[in-house]
C-alpha cells in the first residue's frame, strides 16, 4: 500500500530535518541561480544562507501568479535551459500563461510522488490503468502516465475523447483503473448507459481523480455507477504537477507529499496561518524541484488541514479536497465567507449538493445574505411544514458556520437557471 | 543516528561552515562532496570535536555532543578514520589493531580476538603482514589499518576522511568495496570524498558543499545525475559534447 514507505511513513521528526535541509539548498539555489528571486529576498530583507527553520518560511516572500507570468517564458528557471529535459505549461486564465521546466531528476521524482498516489489509491504494477486526461502540454496526461509506469502497471494512453471508443477500449483491455477527472468519470458512466453497458461488464476496480473540485457527492455517484473506489488527488503545474497530494484508501483526505512540498494555510486577506484545522489557502514551497523552484507560491485554493493521524499509517499531514478559490471570498459585515462552506453545508444536509445560488444585498448600509436552495426530488416534499424545516435547519448550520445571519430560501428546480444563466453561484447587488 | 542544524565553525575569524544541515541515518553510507576548500574536512573535525562549533547543534544518537571534548567523542561511539592515514609507523600491525580496541573500553580478550579476527578477515593484506612495522606498509595497506584501527572499538558510526587519496585506482576500488562490506554488516558510514564519482557511486545519499554551504542534497542517484554537479565534480560534461 505504499511505493516509498520509508519515506511516506518516517518519524515527523525526522521528516522536519529532511525539510529543513531540503529548504536550505532551496532558497541557496534560487538566491544564487534566479536573479527575480535574489532580488526578492534582498527586498524582503532575507539573508537567503541564514533560514535556521522551518519556521522562518514565515518571513519569506510570496510568489504569485503574477510572478510567473512576468517571467514569462523562462525567467524563474534554475537550471540552464540545456539541463531542462521536459517543459510545460498552463493556460491559467486571464492570459496568464506560465512556463514551467523539468530536470531529468525532477521527471523522477515527479514519478515516483503520482507512483505513491495511484499505490495510494490502490493501484499496483498487476493493473490496468487507463489515463483519460489530455495528452500534452498540461500536466495531467504526462505527469500521470510517467507515474503509473514507474509503479510498473500496464497503461493505456487513451487521452481525452471519444467516449465510446474509451468504453470499448476499457471493456476489451479489462481496464482496472480509471484516471481523468471527476467529472470526466460521470460522462462517462453517462455514455455507458446510452450504450446500455452495466459497470459489471468491467474490470474496473479503482478511480483516481483529479484537476478539478469535486465533492463527497461527487464521489459517491462515481463509486455507484461505475462500481470503483474512487480517490482524490491534488496538484498545480506551478508547483510541479499531479502527486502534490493523494487520498488513501482510508478515502478521509488527501496526504501531501511533505518531503518534496512544504504546504501552509493562510488567511487570504491577512496572510497569516489560520488556526489548526480551519479553512485557508494553500501556499506551497517546493523543496527538491531542480528547474522550477519556487517559494511560497499562492495557489489560490482553499482547503484545510486535518489534524489527527491516519489509520493507514503515513505520517505525512492530510488535507482536505479543494473547497474552493481564495478569489471567491466575500466579506460579509467584515466576516470571510466562501461558497465552498455553504457547499459543504447543503452537502451534509441531503448528501447530494443542491443547486444553490448565493445573494448579497445591502440594505440600510448593512449587508444581508441570502442563499437560495433548489428543491431537488431527494429534498421535495409536500408537506409545507416539512419543508419549513428543512429550510430552518440549513439556516440554522449556516448561521453556526459562518458566523452571521443568514436567509435561507427554498425554490423549485430549475429555477436557479432562470435567474442567473451562466452558472455563477454568487450574485453581489452591493455595488462595492 | 547523526543529525546537525545550523552547523557554523571556522578557524579564528574565518568562518568556514555556514549554516549546514544534514543527517545521517542507522546503516547509511552518506557522501560528503565538495571541492577542495569547501569545508568537508573542517565539517568531519567539527563533528570529531577537534574544532569548536560556534553555533548550531550536532545530535549523535539523540545527545548534542557539540560541547563535548575531542577526546570524549569516540567514546561515544563516533570514530574518525583521519586523513593520511596517521597510523602508528613504529609498532607492528597487530598492536596498531589492538591499540584501536582497547583506547575506548577495556574489553575482555575474547571480545578482542573476535574483533581483531573480523579485521583480518575484512582486510587479508593486514593478516599477513600483521607482524610488520605499520610504518614499512605501502599506502594502501595503511589505509586498511587505519580503517581496520577504527573499527575495533565497534562504532555506531565511522567518518572517513578522504580515504582515496593518493592511492592507486585498484587500491580504490578495494577500499570502497570494503565500506560498502561495511554497511552490508549493519556499519554506518560518513564519507568525506574528492572522488565524487566514486563516493556516490557506493553512498546512500550525498551532500554537495561549496564554500562552506550545502548546495545540494539528495539520494546519490539524484546528484550523479544532476548536471551541476556533473559539471563541477565529474567532469563528465566534456564527454557528451
Amino acid at each position: 500500500m505504499y511505493w516509498q514507505q520509508a519515506l511516506e511513513c518516517m518519524p515527523r521528526e525526522d521528516l522536519e530535518q529532511l525539510q529543513l535541509e531540503r529548504l536550505q539548498a532551496t532558497l541557496y539555489r534560487l538566491g544564487t541561480h534566479v536573479p527575480f528571486y535574489r532580488r526578492k529576498l534582498r527586498e524582503a530583507r532575507v539573508n537567503y544562507e541564514a533560514v535556521t527553520s522551518l519556521a522562518a518560511l514565515r518571513g519569506l516572500p510570496f510568489t504569485t501568479k503574477e510572478d510567473l507570468h512576468g517571467n514569462y517564458p523562462y525567467g524563474l528557471f534554475a537550471v540552464p535551459l540545456r539541463d531542462v529535459v521536459r517543459i510545460h505549461s498552463t493556460s491559467g486564465g486571464a492570459g496568464m500563461t506560465t512556463v514551467v521546466g523539468y530536470t531529468r531528476n525532477d521527471i523522477k521524482n515527479w514519478s515516483d510522488l503520482v507512483a505513491r498516489i495511484l499505490r495510494g489509491a490502490g493501484v499496483t504494477a498487476e493493473d490496468v490503468v487507463q489515463i483519460a486526461y489530455d495528452y500534452g502540454i498540461f500536466t495531467g496526461g504526462l505527469g500521470l502516465h510517467y507515474g503509473a509506469e514507474r509503479l510498473g502497471a500496464s497503461v493505456i494512453p487513451i487521452s481525452s475523447g471519444n467516449i465510446k471508443r474509451q468504453i470499448r477500449i476499457m471493456r476489451d483491455f479489462k481496464t482496472t483503473a480509471l484516471v481523468c477527472t471527476p467529472s470526466h468519470a460521470l460522462k462517462i458512466a453517462d455514455v455507458m448507459m446510452d450504450m446500455g453497458l452495466n459497470s459489471n461488464e468491467l474490470s474496473l476496480r479503482y478511480g483516481v481523480f483529479g484537476a478539478e473540485p469535486w465533492s463527497e457527492a461527487m464521489r459517491r455517484e462515481i463509486g455507484e455507477r461505475l462500481g470503483i473506489v474512487a480517490t482524490d488527488n491534488y496538484g498545480l503545474a506551478e508547483i510541479m504537477g499531479p502527486g502534490v497530494a493523494g487520498e488513501c484508501r482510508e478515502c478521509n483526505g488527501l496526504h501531501i507529499n511533505e518531503d518534496h512540498f512544504l504546504v501552509e494555510v493562510l488567511h487570504p486577506e491577512t496572510l497569516e496561518p489560520v488556526a489548526a484545522g480551519e479553512i485557508g489557502e494553500l501556499v506551497i514551497t517546493t523543496l527538491t524541484k531542480e528547474a522550477f523552484p519556487i517559494i511560497r507560491y499562492r495557489t489560490r485554493d482553499l482547503a484545510r488541514l486535518l489534524p489527527e493521524p491516519c489509520p493507514c499509517g503515513r505520517t505525512l499531514s492530510r488535507m482536505s479536497r479543494i473547497l474552493g478559490r481564495s478569489d471567491d471570498m466575500l466579506i460579509i459585515r467584515g466576516v470571510n465567507v466562501f461558497p465552498a462552506q455553504i457547499e459543504a453545508v447543503l452537502a451534509d444536509i441531503n448528501g447530494t449538493g443542491s443547486p444553490y445560488l448565493i445573494i448579497v444585498d445591502r440594505e440600510n448600509h448593512e449587508d444581508k445574505l441570502t442563499v437560495m436552495v433548489e428543491v431537488t426530488e431527494l429534498l421535495f416534499s409536500d408537506q409545507i411544514r416539512k419543508q419549513s424545516a428543512l429550510a430552518d435547519t440549513i439556516q440554522d448550520r449556516l448561521v453556526t458556520d459562518l458566523g452571521i445571519q443568514v436567509q435561507v430560501k427554498l425554490v423549485e428546480e430549475k429555477t436557479l437557471e432562470t435567474i442567473d444563466s451562466k452558472g455563477q453561484k454568487v450574485i453581489d447587488n452591493r455595488r462595492l | 543516528m547523526l543529525k546537525i542544524r545550523n552547523l557554523e565553525a571556522g578557524y579564528g575569524k574565518l568562518r568556514v561552515l555556514k549554516n549546514i544541515s544534514m543527517h545521517v541515518s542507522g546503516g547509511e553510507i552518506v557522501a560528503i562532496i565538495g571541492a577542495n576548500g569547501a569545508g568537508k574536512t573542517t565539517l568531519l573535525a567539527t563533528i570529531a570535536g577537534l574544532i569548536r562549533a560556534t553555533s548550531g547543534e550536532i545530535g549523535f544518537l539523540g545527545a548534542d555532543i557539540s560541547r563535548l571534548a575531542a577526546a570524549k567523542i569516540p567514546g561515544r561511539g563516533c570514530v574518525m578514520v583521519p586523513e593520511g592515514r596517521q597510523v602508528f609507523a613504529s609498532m607492528t600491525v597487530a598492536d596498531n589493531l589492538i591499540l584501536g580496541g582497547h583506547a575506548l573500553s577495556r574489553q575482555n580478550k575474547k571480545d578482542l580476538n573476535r574483533l581483531l579476527d573480523h579485521q583480518y578477515e575484512l582486510f587479508p593484506i593486514l593478516k599477513e603482514r600483521k607482524s610488520q612495522l605499520a610504518g614499512t606498509l605501502s599506502g594502501g595497506e595503511q589505509q586498511m589499518l587505519a580503517m581496520g584501527r577504527a573499527l575495533m572499538s565497534k562504532p555506531s558510526l565511522v567518518m572517513m576522511d578522504e580515504p582515496s587519496t593518493g592511492l592507486a585506482p585498484l587500491i580504490v576500488r578495494d577500499i570502497f568495496q570494503v565500506i560498502v562490506r561495511l554497511r552490508a554488516e549493519g556499519n554506518t558510514v560518513l564519507l568525506v570524498e574528492q572522488n565524487a564519482k566514486a563516493a556516490l557511486a557506493i553512498a546512500d545519499r550525498g551532500y554537495v558543499l561549496e564554500t562552506g554551504k550545502v548546495i545540494i542534497q539528495g539520494p546519490a542517484e539524484d546528484l550523479l545525475a544532476n548536471k551541476d554537479v556533473q559539471r563541477a565534480y565529474l567532469g563528465r560534461e566534456k564527454l557528451e559534447e
